[in-house]
């Protein structure tokens, strides 16, 4: 089945982006920072890098956009979605300016050696759902272990506890001896992280090479989940599980109406569904309280 | 380490700070261009003779300008009321659609009449499609930064299901492009033979009239009320949803006229590239003009030169263009932080 594929990198992006939010952070370089992840794991396995050297690049770079936009909005505190904006602008811009100079005149991308689907004995065997959810590469098993292991981590260590804290009640932590700063750019950066291996699916789980805009609005339509989500990682795994299998669904419909509806009515319906689902879940959505307040020390 | 206010920051500050920021942008400009291979000052140059060294290049610049003085002063009214319209894009894209629309034939009105009544209608529609958005904000608390951001993909996949059927140019063979506007419905050059079109100077009246209605209405007292502390302007009796929506409506209006420039003014018709990213350019505009309307006319400029010096410097050194592009973010982020710190200093402790 396409959906699990499909729900792959908004998995990894989500868990990303609900990491920084619940520590207080909103992080809207998130589109910029997966094309950052999608262009870093190619260019690795293209230059002669292993697949998995690849992840690692993609993490790596994703960490340091994470980082910056951490030192912005953490300790100097500034506009959260300004810095964003400006953080998707860099990494966007910083990656085609990179693409370029890594090949000048190419109109067809190269396409690399990706990732290969790794069946599961027995399990891949169960019909129906066996090829669905054990014949995926390992990428698509990784995205559901970061999911359950976001999850775990934010609920049932102490770390998560406070990093959840850092996103409510900043000021309780401080009181703690605990550095508000410290977590919430640790979840910035931990979760940047993640987007970035979310883009590097596209590039090497999924379309086998890079190409401009190829992520396509997929890091607004993971913010959409965080909050449809209600900031709960098993909910929004179910909501990007959801999302996908409705974009699955599109595809297909297109093929059915085959030219009397104009593909493009299909095409939008991902994203009005994004906003539909941001319309019925805010009412009852709790967001952390803290987010998007930057904490200073003795400020009240 | 921790940020102290400043009560009064002295003038060096105020001056200095800024100008840091700049040389940074251009330091991490010179690393981009060391890395392709060449030298940074030569093509520094490149980049400025390109932008402002002729006659052509400084016609260009401000041709490019117009669109974005209009996208940034629409961000800068929105920013202002703290309302985060993202989706300047589509609301550019529709403003054009209306032109089309309404500048293909389809009135038979005289040229006097037509260019007001087309003008007004790009305004309204680009008003109208961050009023969606804002009166999901106002009436079920939804965030406007992910919904103007999303509608600007779905704009974009209308315009073109638009170029694809109803507004087709039966002429363009196949090509997704719209007829063009008819002579009545267009807006004229500002210098024959020229691309310089009425459009900056609409441009230029526009950031005249947004300043007057933030500085001088009861309006923009309320919009920056609002913007200030809305629950503070709640308790003061301003109607904080009245004005988020009036504003958006100025903001998104704002953001109709650079599609409706750009149609009745440069292009003509209607293309899926009208516009590449003024919508989002126009958030770095406004943020370096500390969303002052007359500052967005010199940030609208500033940036358009980055682009349009870019573009000669690219043709003659092969550095690649989208350096314009990481220099405009890079400029973004080190002011909004050296803005910081004119109003506070680091204390280690």
């Amino acid at each position: 089945m396409a959906a699990v594929r499909i729900a792959s990198p908004l998995i990894f992006a989500t868990m990303g982006e609900l990491i920084c939010e619940r520590a207080g952070v909103l992080n809207l370089g998130i589109e910029g920072i997966m094309t950052v992840g999608a262009f870093a794991g190619w260019v690795t396995v293209w230059l002669g890098g292993g697949l998995w050297l690849g992840v690692g690049v993609a993490l790596l770079a994703g960490m340091a956009m994470g980082l910056l936009h951490g030192l912005l909005t953490v300790p100097l505190g500034l506009s959260q979605h300004v810095t964003g904006i400006g953080i998707t602008l860099l990494a966007t811009s910083l990656t085609y300016y990179t693409y370029r100079l890594a090949l000048p005149q190419v109109t067809s991308p190269p396409k690399i050696e990706a990732f290969r689907p790794l069946e599961i004995p027995v399990l891949s065997d169960i019909p129906l759902l066996g090829p669905a959810l054990f014949a995926q590469t390992p990428l698509t098993y990784l995205a559901f272990a970061c999911a359950g292991l976001t999850a775990f981590v934010l609920w049932r260590t102490n770390l998560g506890v406070a990093l959840r804290a850092a996103g409510e009640n900043p000021a309780a932590v401080e009181a703690q001896g605990l550095s508000v700063t410290g977590l919430r750019l640790g979840a910035v950066v931990v979760g940047s992280g993640l987007m970035a291996v979310g883009g590097a699916f596209l590039t090497m789980s999924a379309f086998n090479s890079f190409f401009f805009e190829m992520i396509n609005g997929r890091g607004w339509v993971c913010i959409a989940l965080v909050v449809f989500g209600g900031w709960k990682p098993g909910k929004a795994l179910i909501g990007a599980l959801l999302f996908a299998a409705f974009d699955a669904f599109q595809v297909r419909l297109q093929q059915v109406t085959g030219g009397v509806v104009p593909y493009q009515v299909f095409l939008m319906l991902p994203y009005a569904l994004s906003i539909l689902a941001l319309v019925v879940m805010s009412r009852r959505a709790a967001a952390p309280r803290a987010l998007m307040v930057p904490y200073r020390a003795g400020e009240r | 380490m921790r940020l102290e206010p400043i009560a009064t920051p002295g003038p060096l500050r105020l001056v200095a700070l800024p100008l840091a920021a700049l040389a940074l942008t251009l330091v991490v400009a010179a690393g981009l261009v060391l890395a392709a291979g060449a030298a940074p000052l030569p093509v520094f140059g490149l980049i400025v003779t390109g932008a402002a060294g002729s006659e052509f290049a400084i016609v260009e610049t401000l041709t490019r300008a117009t669109p974005l003085i209009f996208t940034g002063l629409a961000v800068a009214v929105a920013f202002r009321a703290r309302l985060w319209n993202i989706g300047a894009e589509a609301q550019l894209y529709i403003g054009a659609v209306t032109a089309v629309v309404l500048g293909t034939g389809a009135t038979g009105l005289p040229a006097p009449l037509l260019v007001p009544l087309v003008m007004l209608a790009a305004m309204l529609a680009g008003g109208l499609t961050l009023l969606g958005p804002a009166s999901l904000k106002t009436r079920f608390g939804v965030d406007e930064v992910v919904t103007t951001l999303l509608l600007n993909f779905i704009v974009l996949l209308f315009v073109s299901l638009l170029l694809e059927g109803p507004l087709k140019d039966p002429m363009a063979l196949g090509w997704p492009r719209s007829e063009k506007i008819e002579a009545a419905a267009a807006l004229p050059r500002l210098i024959t033979g020229k691309r310089l079109h009425w459009g900056f100077v609409i441009a230029l009246v526009s950031a005249g009239l947004v300043w007057f209605v933030l500085a001088r209405t009861v309006f923009g007292y309320e919009m920056r009320a609002v913007g200030h502390n809305a629950q503070a302007a709640r308790f003061a009796g301003i109607r904080v949803e009245r004005v988020l929506l009036k504003t958006a409506l100025l903001s998104g209006g704002l953001a109709g006229l650079a599609g409706y420039s750009e149609v009745a003014g440069l292009k003509g018709n209607l293309t899926l590239d009208l516009s590449p990213g003024y919508g989002y350019t126009g958030i770095v505009v406004a943020m370096l003009a500390l969303l002052n309307p007359l500052g967005v006319v010199v940030s609208a400029v500033f940036v358009a030169g980055i682009f349009v010096g870019a573009d000669a410097m690219s043709r003659s050194a092969g550095v690649p263009s989208y350096i314009a592009q990481v220099i405009v973010a890079t400029a973004l982020l080190s002011m909004v932080a050296a803005l910081l710190f004119t109003r506070y200093r680091i204390r280690w402790r």
